[in-house]
């Protein structure tokens, strides 16, 4: 089934975005990839020495996964800090993707949405196709969209915890406010069941990293997220039905054979 | 004289970010730079000049989620 999700006008066949940090090797990375079917891999820019060669190696080994790259602002913690890191991802990976993370809290890693909105709009009126990092607030989804971005990233739960959806209230009210907006669940993940929540949910696609990365058996599992994702989108498309508190049989009752 | 490159003391003769970068062996390294926390475009480092105590940062492609 060709199922295809579009940001910012671009087509991409996968809904899975895979992260490409904490993997035991870089042949550990290349074959989770290659079993995920990711379409986008997310990367970062970070200091380097004079005559080291890890960015060029790790930038060879990424240009060989043929897929498309989306850059962060990881670690940033003001906007101005998220700017410029963003102008410089911009140079270094040619492309105006980035995603933009303003962290405002050391222990949960949760985005500043007031940095973040400010960062957003300096950078969408520069040209980026911006894919905000947030949480799951509504209001700043609105002034998200407001400034530009035609994409919006809220959070499952902290990145790195595996928790799943910690609000599910919070993510459904989102999907029904912004039906035609895509939205993809960026971090807190850490099964394969819960990337399939999502999905039923009616959201477009999921990020992943830790998740994958940090599995025992991380090639395995981000297959096991591919499935699961394709499992709930189906689900999600096929019209569920509505959940209710009485039993109802299954089996029809007329014709039952009537036995004392 | 003296600025930081990604933090540690660099002594450099010449006063452009160009020089600067060519001082400290990134050559014709693919990099991305900015001086004082404002990004520097690679075509733009020949022209900006870099006074003491300036903050250089040079940054690579590395791995992110």
């Amino acid at each position: 089934m060709s199922d295809p999700v579009t940001f910012y006008g671009t087509e991409v066949s996968s809904r899975l975005m895979l992260g490409t940090s904490q993997y035991p090797s870089p042949a550990v990375l290349a074959e989770a990839f290659r079993r995920s079917g990711a379409g986008i891999a997310t990367v970062s820019v970070r200091r380097e020495a004079g005559g080291s060669r890890a960015g060029a190696d790790f930038w060879r080994l990424i240009s060989d996964l043929g897929v498309k790259v989306l850059p962060n602002t990881a670690g940033c913690h003001s906007a101005r800090e998220a700017i410029t890191t963003a102008q410089m991802a911009r140079e270094l990976f040619d492309t105006d993707w980035i995603k933009l993370e303003v962290i405002g809290n050391a222990d949960t890693l949760q985005p500043d949405p007031f940095a973040l909105l400010d960062a957003a709009k300096s950078l969408t009126a520069e040209g980026f196709k911006v894919f905000p990092y947030m949480t799951e607030d509504l209001i700043l989804a609105e002034k998200l969209l407001a400034a530009g971005c035609e994409v919006l990233m809220p959070w499952g739960a902290p990145i790195g915890t595996g928790l799943g959806l910690n609000n599910r209230y919070g993510l459904r009210s989102l999907r029904a406010h912004f039906p035609e907006v895509p939205l993809v669940i960026d971090a807190g993940l850490g099964l394969p069941s819960q990337a399939a929540d999502a999905m039923e949910l009616g959201f477009d696609a999921v990020l992943l990293n830790t998740a994958v990365a940090k599995a025992g058996d991380p090639a395995a599992m981000a297959e096991g997220f591919a499935l699961a994702l394709k499992a709930g989108r189906l689900g999600y498309l096929a019209d569920p039905m509505e959940p209710r508190d009485m039993a109802a049989p299954s089996t029809p009752v007329l014709g039952k054979a009537f036995l004392s | 004289m003296k600025v930081y490159l990604n933090g540690e003391p660099l002594e450099v003769a010449d006063d452009t970010l160009a020089a600067a970068l060519e001082a400290a062996g990134y050559g014709g390294a693919k990099v991305a730079t900015a001086v004082n926390e404002d990004f520097v475009p690679a075509a733009a480092r020949a022209a900006t000049p870099i006074e003491p105590g300036d903050r250089i940062e040079v940054v690579t492609p590395r791995q992110g989620g």
